[in-house]
Formats: structure tokens, C-alpha cells, sequence
């Protein structure tokens, strides 16, 4: 059987996607034993229009990567939206909460107008998305079980539990148990990162997307429980889920 | 040759981070316009910064950029802590110095083996040498290797750190583990670095010289990437707080990246300002090393800059150890901090004796500017970044004036090569201020 054809593409984001997969060190020696890579600029200047898989890094943020995602989707069999960017428009996401105009003078003054830009978008806002691998960063692990998942055949899936699950395996003590509780997003964000942010003493700030069917109605009252503003709740959920709403 | 006409046009510059084109055109013999072109769609960090309570500004920060997270990092929580009058200990800015010096690391080994160095094969990437030359190619996977373990074990994930915040870290390091790093350093100094020497001093690089003004952090204590003066070889010394009298940014038309000006012209910003400003404290290896590649200080070749990178490397290594001996020697102290609480927590904020604060470090690539104005809820109202290839922009393209009529009598394809080299060479990372190179002829 002749090898698939793989081919990475970025849109708007931190490019971090992209240098994790290039970071598998040897495993990535392993995947282009597998595979055949045609296209991926940051690491070869050659450029294949023929592929059939597409893994797609970034957030749609201009009239011109509208017409280049549509390009790809047109090309590919499967289109893959690799991390968070490409999946809920990431951190990007954060300015569609600014007015346009204002935060494009502050950053390029009267010479705004010059530039394309639209609302930070995720892929699926504008062509179907066949999968998703969530997480800023994604997680190596779940990169390479995707891989050999759909190269044989099988279909990949997430993991449908919240992060919690995971941090509760961990032993960790819970942020809402601290002496000085610490607003966490893990009851409500899909698990499968091994909850490396409690873990690290940090929050879950929902990088990987809320659950399917996250209950939110519990989550708004445990926040309140908590004594925490309205404001604080939009800014929190705003580091990622900004668009949940607006997702089916 | 004279009267001649030519017409450059590449197209998504590849192997650099982001996208950006080359322009070149000229007639009857003379330059007309040399243009670098960053075409990447806005992203507006300052916008996602403002409105953000700072522990979550300083998560933001870092996805600034992929690769120099750390910097970002470090550059956010810098200009927050100066702005808080916030004074972290010795052991929290020598854990941070140890994990600027993994990200330079990490960073030079991807640019100087996988993106540069397969222009000097003739080959579009560095995947056909995994098995031309799979030595190489493993040396350069050990050096990433224990760069991703540093950053893995000391703030949990090798891009965008969790555990790296103001004040300190949410997770400590143990003794145990920095000595294991220490370990796997010191292996790498033995086993990989000759190799990299050995390779490296074979390759022969364009001859091009342009003296610039190189632009980088000064430090009597060490060679600097966390802390320092900020040093320009035309403007002198001056205080971070004092960058805006220095650096004006300029929005170009052809650049959604905006470009820096030094007081007078262009500068440049990297490892071969650094190199050419700081040989002297080095470590004894990376003298060592610049010796046994022919790279002397100061040099105005900006190819050299893949040189200066490999010189380093092999200097982080060593002043990685150097570290980690200090910290063993002194025991790493449980100075845990916790993320500000969720209700209530600006209670908790240290009294703001300032309102605005600015971060400076050396990144990869560069001097990197964080400035934010935070407000009495340490929220963040105002923020401006400055990041290290906006500042090469402008220097880039005079090496360029300054190059192509030098190379003039050659083929297009020699020139479209050099070109394409040299911007290569100052390693943008254009994502972050701007992809593959389509080279598009027209006479
Ligand atoms: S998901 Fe995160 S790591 Fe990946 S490209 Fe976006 S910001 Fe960068
Ligand atoms: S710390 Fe966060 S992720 Fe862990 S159990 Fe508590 S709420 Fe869930
Ligand atoms: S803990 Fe939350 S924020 Fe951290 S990686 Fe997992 S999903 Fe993302």
C-alpha cells in the first residue's frame, strides 16, 4: 500500500502545534518512515499540492486564509484541526471581545486600515472538520495515538470525561479545596492531558475544550459559590471557550 | 554587470517561522526596491493582553510564540514584577536563567540544524539528512531532547510553561531531578557537542560583511539572556525603562509586522549581537568552540549568525551546569507560590508603587519588551510588546541593499539562494511580529 500523504498547515497562532510535532525526536523519524510528508514549511521548502491528509494549525483570521482553508478542505480527504487555535480559536479568540476598530489603531494607528483582518475564527466556522486534537500545545501522546489510530483504520476519539477524572487519579489536592481557592475550568474541559495544570500547581484554564454536555448551570454555581464576579467568570472562559456559545 | 534587469519575487520564505516574502527588483543595473514582506495576518497580543488579570496575561504571553515561550514568559512576569515592585528570590531568577538558557537551546538547535543547515546540502530539508547523515541529525534530537526534559521537568510542558509565574513557581523542581539534568547536560557536553563542532566547522558560508548596530543585554555578572542593561554599539548603555527613547517602531506598508528603528538606522538583535557585544564571558568551552569554527568577535558577516548560534549552545550547556552546581550546592528551598485566589485576590496584590513595568530578556532571536500599565485590580490596561524579529526587519533589508548589488553578475537562482539564505539566517520568527518559498521570476 502505497503511504498516505500528510500535509501540515498554519494559519494564525504560535506555530507551537507544529514545533511539537517536529519535537517527537525519534518518534518523528518513525512517523516519516509511515507516512509521506509533502508539505510542511517549517520544515522543508518543498511544497506538495497532493495530499490526503491535512492537519490544520491555527485560527482563521483574514479574508485570505478563507480562501486558503477552502483550498486545502478541497484537497483533502481528511482535515485534521491540530490544537487549540484550529479547534475553539484559541487565545485568539480573546480579541473578538474588543471593539476592531480600537484595537487595531492601538496596535497599527492610523496605517489600521492596511491590513486584512477579521474575527479570530476555529477551522470548522468556515469548512467541515473530519477530527480534532485539542490542547495548547497538543499533547505528543494523543498526536501519535491519532496517527496510528487513523492509519489503521481505526476511528480516533477523544476522551469524554472532565479533566477532574484525571486530577483526582493524580492525587492532587483540589483547587477549590486549597486555603485559598483557585478558580479551576476542569469540572467542565474535556480530559486527556493528564491534568497537567493542577498538576503543575496551576489552574485548568479549559485549553481543551469544554466536555460534550459540560454542565455549565453547575459550573456557574459553583463560581458563585466561590464569591467569583461576573466579570472574572467572562475572563476565565474567555481564555479559550470565548466561542462556546456559538458552537453546536 | 550593468543595465541589468531583475525581478525577485519569493514567496513564502520556507524554514523561517511564519510568512514572509522577498522582493527585489532592479533596472538597468541599479536597486530600485529590496523589500522583506510579512504577510502573516495580524495577531494583536497587545489587544489579548489588555483587560487580563496579570496571572492570566502572563499565560497569554507566551503564546506569543511557539518556540521563545519561555522568553515571553519570562519577559511578561518581568515587566508585572517591576511594575508590582515585586523582587524574586536567587533561587526563583536562577531556576529562570536555567530555563532561558533550555529555550536557547532548544531554539538553536532546531534553527541551526533543521532550518539552516540544509541550504548548505542543497537539500529542501533537513528529513532526506536523517539518512545522508544521521549522525547530524541525532546530535541535533539529543540537544532538543534535554531541552524539552528541562522544561518538562522544571514547569511542566516543554512549550508554554504552567508552573513559571510572577513572584516564583507554582511547582518546585527537587534536588533529585536537577541532578539528573545536571547528569544528562554534562553527557551532552562530552558526547554531542564534538559532534557538533566537527560538523559545523566544515561548512563554508557566504562571505558578506556589513558592519550593524548590535543591540543586546549587558551584564558584568554573566553572559545574558534573563537580566542585563540593554547595550546598543551605536546608542551605548540605558536602563529597560528607558526603551522607548531609544527603539522607535514604524508600521510599514508591506509589514504586518512592525518594524524597529534604532535612534539613527536600523539595528540588529540575536545571537550574533550578543556574541559580538559579550565574547569575553563566555564560558571556557564556547571560546573554545568559536575558536575551533573560525568565528572571532566581532563579526560582520550576519551568515555567521547560524555560528554564533552553535557557539551557544555549547555555552548554555555549560553555564546550565554551572547553575544547577550553585542551586545543588545551596539546596533548592520549597518557596512554592500559589496563583492569586479566585474572590478577593486583589486584596492579596503587593502595594503598586508603580503603575507601569517593563520586561526585558534576551529571546532566541533577541532583545524581547514587554511593557504593560497595570491598574490597581492587577488588571492590565495598556500593553506594548516588542519582539526581536520586528527588530531585525529593518537591518535585514539593508543587508540586502547592501548585498544585492554585490552579487549582481551572478545567475537568479544564485541570487534568489543568498537572499533567501541570509533571512534564513537572522532565523524570523515572523508568526510572531509574520512561510515555504515560491520563487517567482519576472523580466
Ligand atoms: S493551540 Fe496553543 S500551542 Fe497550538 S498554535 Fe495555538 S496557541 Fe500555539
Ligand atoms: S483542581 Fe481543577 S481539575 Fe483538579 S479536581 Fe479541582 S477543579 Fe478539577
Ligand atoms: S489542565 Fe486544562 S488548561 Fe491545562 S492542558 Fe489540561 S485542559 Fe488545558
Amino acid at each position: 500500500m502505497a503511504k498516505p500523504k500528510v500535509a501540515f498547515f498554519d494559519f494564525t497562532c504560535c506555530e507551537g502545534c507544529q514545533l511539537t510535532v517536529l519535537s517527537l525526536g525519534d518518534k518523528l523519524l518513525d512517523l516519516f518512515e509511515s507516512v509521506e510528508v509533502v508539505n510542511f514549511r517549517e520544515a522543508s521548502s518543498y511544497k506538495g499540492q497532493d495530499y490526503d491528509i491535512a492537519f490544520v494549525e491555527g485560527s482563521i483570521a483574514s479574508s485570505k486564509d478563507i480562501e486558503r482553508i477552502k483550498e486545502i478542505r478541497k484537497r483533502a480527504k481528511v482535515l485534521v484541526a491540530l490544537g487549540a487555535c484550529a479547534h475553539t480559536a484559541g487565545v485568539n479568540a480573546i480579541r473578538n471581545f474588543h471593539n476592531q476598530q480600537e484595537i487595531r489603531k492601538m496596535v497599527y494607528g492610523d496605517k489600521a486600515w492596511v491590513f486584512d483582518s477579521i474575527l479570530a475564527q476555529p477551522i470548522d466556522a468556515i469548512v467541515r472538520v473530519d477530527y480534532y486534537i485539542p490542547e495548547c500545545p497538543i499533547d505528543k501522546e494523543e498526536f501519535l495515538r491519532f496517527v496510528s489510530q487513523l492509519l489503521n483504520n481505526m476511528k480516533p476519539f477523544l476522551p469524554d470525561y472532565p479533566v477532574c477524572v484525571e486530577c483526582k487519579m493524580k492525587g492532587n489536592v483540589c483547587n477549590y479545596h486549597k486555603p485559598n481557592p483557585i478558580i479551576c475550568l476542569g469540572p467542565v474541559t474535556r480530559g486527556g492531558c493528564g491534568a497537567i495544570c493542577p498538576s503543575a500547581g496551576n489552574a485548568c484554564e479549559g485549553c481543551r475544550g469544554l466536555i460534550p454536555d459540560a454542565n455549565l448551570e453547575a459550573m456557574e454555581w459553583l463560581l458563585n459559590e466561590y464569591g467569583v464576579s461576573a466579570e472574572d467568570k467572562f475572563r476565565f472562559y474567555r481564555m479559550y471557550n470565548g466561542l462556546m456559545g456559538m458552537k453546536k | 554587470m550593468t543595465g541589468k534587469d531583475l525581478n525577485i519575487y519569493v514567496h513564502h520564505v520556507t524554514r523561517v517561522e511564519g510568512h514572509g516574502n522577498i522582493l527585489v527588483d532592479v533596472k538597468n543595473g541599479e536597486l530600485k526596491e529590496v523589500k522583506l514582506e510579512i504577510i502573516e495576518s495580524p495577531r494583536f497580543f497587545e489587544a489579548m493582553l489588555v483587560g487580563r488579570r496579570f496571572p492570566e496575561a502572563v499565560h497569554i504571553a507566551s503564546r506569543i510564540c511557539g518556540i521563545c515561550s519561555i522568553s515571553h514568559t519570562a519577559a511578561s512576569i518581568k515587566a508585572i514584577e517591576d511594575a508590582l515592585d515585586i523582587k524574586p528570590t536567587w533561587q526563583t531568577e536562577t531556576l529562570r536563567k536555567i530555563l532561558m538558557e533550555a529555550e536557547i537551546l532548544d531554539s538553536h538547535a532546531l534553527h541551526s540544524f533543521f532550518l539552516a543547515v540544509p541550504d548548505f546540502f542543497g537539500l529542501p530539508s533537513v528529513i532526506p539528512m536523517a539518512s545522508t547523515n544521521p549522525d547530524v541529525v541525532k546530535t541535533a534530537i539529543n540537544f532538543k531532547k534535554l531541552a524539552h526534559e528541562i522544561c518538562d521537568v522544571m514547569v511542566g510542558r516543554h512549550t508554554h510553561p504552567i508552573s513559571m509565574v510572577v513572584d516564583g513557581f507554582t511547582n518546585l523542581v527537587t534536588e533529585e531531578q536537577m541532578a539528573e539534568l545536571l547528569k544528562k547536560i554534562k553527557a551532552a557536553l562530552k558526547n554531542d557537542v564534538p559532534k557538533m563542532l566537527e560538523f559545523f566547522s566544515r561548512i563554508k558560508f557566504p562571505d558578506f560583511e556589513r558592519k550593524a548596530n548590535y543591540t543586546c543585554l549587558v551584564n558584568p555578572e554573566m553572559y545574558p539572556f534573563y537580566d542585563g542593561m540593554i547595550k546598543s554599539s551605536e546608542a551605548g548603555v540605558y536602563r529597560h525603562r528607558d526603551y522607548r527613547q531609544k527603539i522607535v517602531e514604524r508600521v510599514v506598508d508591506h509589514s504586518t509586522a512592525k518594524h524597529a528603528f534604532g535612534p539613527v538606522k536600523p539595528y540588529m538583535v540575536g545571537a550574533l549581537a550578543r556574541f559580538n557585544t559579550n565574547y569575553k564571558q563566555l564560558m571556557p568551552g564556547a571560546q573554545e568552540a568559536a575558536k575551533m569554527l573560525g568565528l572571532e568577535a566581532p563579526s560582520y558577516n550576519p551568515y555567521h549568525i547560524t555560528l554564533a548560534q552553535v557557539v551557544e549552545i555549547v555555552h548554555c550547556l555549560e553555564s546550565m551546569s554551572r547553575l544547577i552546581e550553585q542551586l545543588l550546592s545551596r539546596g533548592i528551598r520549597d518557596e512554592r507560590v500559589e496563583r492569586p485566589p479566585l474572590a478577593g485576590w486583589s486584596a492579596r496584590l503587593p502595594p503598586a508603587k508603580k503603575s507601569w513595568g517593563v520586561g526585558v530578556v534576551e529571546a532566541p532571536r533577541g532583545l524581547l519588551i514587554h511593557e504593560y500599565r497595570i491598574n490597581g485590580n492587577g488588571t492590565i490596561d495598556a500593553a506594548n510588546c516588542i519582539i526581536p524579529t520586528a527588530q531585525n526587519l529593518a537591518n535585514i533589508e539593508a543587508d540586502m541593499r547592501e548585498l544585492v548589488p554585490q552579487i549582481l553578475d551572478r545567475s537568479k537562482e544564485e541570487i534568489t539562494q543568498l537572499l533567501e539564505m541570509l533571512v534564513r539566517s537572522y532565523d524570523p520568527c515572523i508568526s510572531c511580529s509574520a512561510h515555504l518559498l515560491k520563487v517567482d521570476f519576472v523580466e
